[in-house]
This record gives structure tokens, sequence and C-alpha cells, in this order.
């Protein structure tokens, strides 16, 4: 479980993050939402450290994060896999080298062992057999799902996925949304997904924090979300006039 | 004042680049794949760049040496001392800011706004340790070689060019290179090699890791790190020969 309590964030004299608070849940996939500069991919970089806090705390079960010293940053760093936007596969390794990588820098198995692992992640996220390919011979969804198998190959406790959709067809969107939710039940682990892509809010959002400006404005659960109130977060889900039909039409029934 | 900036920021950086590895084994096949990277790549440019140099300085000396009073084993003489004391370890390392320059902070700078640096960080790595050590180490660990293999090229070069060119004989230039030779010269210019690539990877290194933006800065990036190579290399040659030749 990873707590945000009261944190802050300027950037210059601009307020991006406005004390926010929220729970991210065990086992869950927790969405944090919102529009384009909304702050949500500040949040996250506060959460993981790649940006200094303001003000608050980060708490991974029960640990401040921001208050810790270098080597206990690094051992909690250790529990969480991330998936960029762009997948930030290293180019010059391939995809086995990509998702092997944690395990060479942290565990002490052995080269067989090591391989097992990478087949397994590599299977999870149906990239069977492509250990040899080089990320620049991937297409954007097997950039991401590589970039998830190498966050998950290290069995973390946290998964951040930074907008794992952008970019995509409706159709890989889901498969990956499916894959994020799967691997959050079956690892049990903390999950935060940012995101501005609705299909991904109605399919996987378990718990929402929808931030408005760099606050805290609604939570809720996906199926809540469509029947909220708010006027600002109506805007946000039936953004296009053909969600705005929709919405009308299953209001009316 | 921006430059103390810079510098602190430098040296707060090589402060995490020299910090405990988190993995030995890891590092060590780093610096070998840097090692292959940064030196081996290197060797045809050094190699024809340095023989033609010989060439030239052999024949420029034989065309000066005009005075009966000069010997022509003068000639071999000049060549090497060229060679040996500066052509070598000064002007082939600002070449090779060039090259080993733009290509640690491009690579580096790359990886920084594709987000690949943030995801070591992420990992517990330190990524300054990962990307920067192995590169500094391999270039004061293969630079010098190079810089040994130049030299002799050089040399080589010269004594080719000076028997094509007629411009000596062949025992007067052996005899050239070997008089008045005194090997603490040696010793003044590897010293020198080796701080000139630790200058090299280290300013090229930082340029590419503190790199913002786009493919825009990645450019930037590189460019800076080749002139501040450059400038830096200067300033420390300028240095060490005071140390060294006073």
């Amino acid at each position: 479980m990873i707590e945000i309590k009261n944190i802050s964030k300027t950037f210059g004299d601009r307020l991006v993050v406005d004390d926010v608070s929220f729970t991210f849940e065990q086992g869950k996939t927790n969405l944090i939402i919102g529009e384009s500069g909304s702050g949500k991919t500040t949040i996250m970089k506060l959460m993981v450290g790649l940006h200094e806090i303001d003000k608050g705390q980060v708490l991974y079960d029960g640990q401040n994060f921001p208050t810790l010293g270098i080597k206990e940053k690094q051992e909690i760093r250790k529990k969480i896999g991330m998936l960029f936007q762009g997948g930030a596969l290293f180019d010059s390794q391939t995809l086995e080298e990509n998702v092997r990588f944690p395990l060479d820098m942290f565990t002490d198995m052995t080269k067989e062992e090591k391989l097992d692992r990478v087949n397994f992640c590599l299977d999870k996220v149906q990239l069977t057999n492509r250990n040899n390919l080089y990320p620049g011979e991937l297409s954007g969804g097997m950039k991401k799902r590589a970039a998830l198998a190498r966050a998950i190959a290290n069995s973390p406790r946290y998964l951040f996925c930074d907008e794992p959709n952008s970019g995509l067809d409706p159709k890989t969107s889901i498969v990956i949304d499916n894959l994020i939710q799967s691997l959050t039940h079956e690892f049990d682990i903390t999950t935060i997904v940012i995101t501005h892509d609705m299909n991904s809010v109605i399919e996987i959002g378990q718990k929402i924090l929808y931030i408005y400006k760099g606050k805290p404005w609604w939570t809720g659960t996906n199926k809540e979300i469509l029947k909220t109130t708010n006027a600002e977060l109506l805007d946000f889900v039936f953004a296009s006039g053909f969600m705005k039909e929709i919405y009308s039409a299953v209001k009316d029934r | 004042m921006k430059l103390f900036f810079h510098l602190g920021r430098y040296c707060l950086l090589i402060k995490r680049v020299f910090s405990k590895p988190e993995k030995l084994s890891v590092y060590l096949k780093q610096i070998v794949h840097e090692i292959d990277n940064i030196g081996i790549s290197s060797l045809p440019i050094i190699a024809i760049i340095s023989f033609f140099m010989g060439g030239v300085i052999t024949i420029q000396a034989a065309f000066g040496f005009t005075s009966p009073l000069v010997p022509l084993y003068a000639v071999g003489f000049t060549t090497r001392e060229s060679m040996l004391l500066e052509f070598c370890p000064t002007i082939v390392s600002l070449i090779l800011a060039g090259k080993i320059g733009s290509n640690i902070a491009s690579e580096i700078g790359s990886m920084r706004i594709t987000e690949q640096i943030d995801a070591l960080e992420i990992m517990g790595i330190n990524s300054g340790g990962y990307l920067i050590l192995p590169k500094i180490a391999a270039g004061m660990m293969i630079l010098p070689f190079l810089i040994a293999i130049s030299m002799f090229l050089g040399i080589f070069g010269g004594y080719v060019m000076g028997i094509a060119t007629g411009a000596c004989t062949s025992y007067q230039y052996i005899f050239g290179i070997q008089a008045f030779y005194e090997p603490w010269k040696l010793y003044y210019s590897f010293t020198k090699v080796i701080t000139f690539a630790f200058l090299i990877t280290s300013i090229s290194s930082y340029f590419g890791y503190y790199t913002h933006g786009g493919a825009l800065e990645v450019g930037k990036s590189s460019t800076a790190a080749v002139v501040y190579s450059s400038i830096f290399i200067l300033i420390f040659n300028f240095f060490l020969t005071q140390l060294f030749l006073t």
C-alpha cells in the first residue's frame, strides 16, 4: 500500500501539485486521471523520487520515502517496477537483456534461473520467443509490453505505469490494460496507472483519483465515475460530442 | 555564476560516479564493452592520422634543416620529440575529444531524454555510476594504448615518408629517433594522456547526463562536450607541461 499525504510541488512560482492526499491500495489498479498538464505525472514522479517533494509525505507501507537515506530509498526502489510512457527500454540491449537487467543487478540467480524468469515474463506479456529482438525492431505496443515484462521481472511490490496506452490503438490498449490488471491481481501488487484514456478508466479503474489543476478533485471507482455529478469530471470524461450523447442516453434511461 | 554552478554539479556527479557499484561483475562487463566502444573503434582514425602526421613532420623538418651545421639525423630526432611530447598525447587527444566526446554525450543525452536514466534510477541503480564509471575507467585504460600505437605509427610514418621522399637515409632517421632519448618524457606523455582521458570521458558524460529537452538539446550537449573537453585538455596540457618541464 502507498499513501500520499498532503503533497505539494512548485516549479518556479507555479504550483503544480496542490495538497494531494490519497491511498493506493494493494492488489488493486489505482488510477490517477486528469487532463494533460494537470499534474498527474508530477505526482507519480514525486512518489518515486524523480522530483523532490516540497511538502507532504509519501508512505510506502508506512515508510516515508522522501525522508529516507539513499540506501533505504534504493531498497524501496528495488521493489518498484515502472512502465514509462515511451517504454524506456535500453536501446543497445536485446529484449532478453532488458528484462534480465534488474535480475543481473539485484539477484544472485544462476544464468539458467535468470533465463527462466525472463522467458516467464516475456510469456506473460505475450512476447514469447522474441528474446533476441532489439527495441528498435518492436512496434509501439510490443515496446510497452516488453517494458512491462522488465517492470515485473524482479517481482515488484509496487508497479507504476505512466500513460501505458498513449499512442496505441484501442485494441492494443485493452490488451495492455488487461495485462496490467491481471498482473496486479496475480502478484498482489500495488499498481498506480496514470492515464487520460477513458477506455482504461472504465476497464481497469478499481480506484480512481481525478486531478484538476493540480488539486485532488474527485475519488471513486469506474462504476461511480459514470454516475458522477462533478462538473469538471463530467467535462473530462465526456469531452467529445459523441460521448455526451452517450451520457445523455444513459442518464435518460 | 554559471561556471561555479557547473563546477559544483560536475563535482557532485563525479562523487556519485565513484560511489560503490551495485554489482561489480556487471560494471566489469560494461568496462570491457566500453573499451571496445571507445578504444578499438577509434583505432583506424588514430592510425591514419598518426602515420601521415609523422610523415609530414619528417618532411617539414628536412625542409627546414638547410644549414650544413644541422646533421640530418635531427630529422628523426625532431619527429620523435614532436610525436612523443605533443602530437600524440595532446593533438590526438583533441581529435579523440571530438570523436569519443560527442559519442558519449549523445549516447547519455539520448538516454536522458528517452527516460532510460529515470528507469535506471527507479530500479534503484546509481545511474551516474552505472553509465559513467565504465566509460571513465575504459577511457583511462585504453587511451594510453591508443596513444602508444599512435606514437609508433607516427614515428614509423616519418621513417617511411623520409625514405620515400629522400629527406634522410634510413640510418640517419633511426639514429635520430634514438638520439638523446630520455625515458621520463614518456612518463610525462602518458601522465598527460591519462589526465586527458579522464577529462574527455567525464566532461562529455556530464553534458550528456544533464541534457534536458529533445533531439536539439542532445546535439547542443554533444557540441558543448567537445568544446569544453578540448578547452580543458589545453588548460591541463599547459599546467602539466609547466609541472614536468620546468
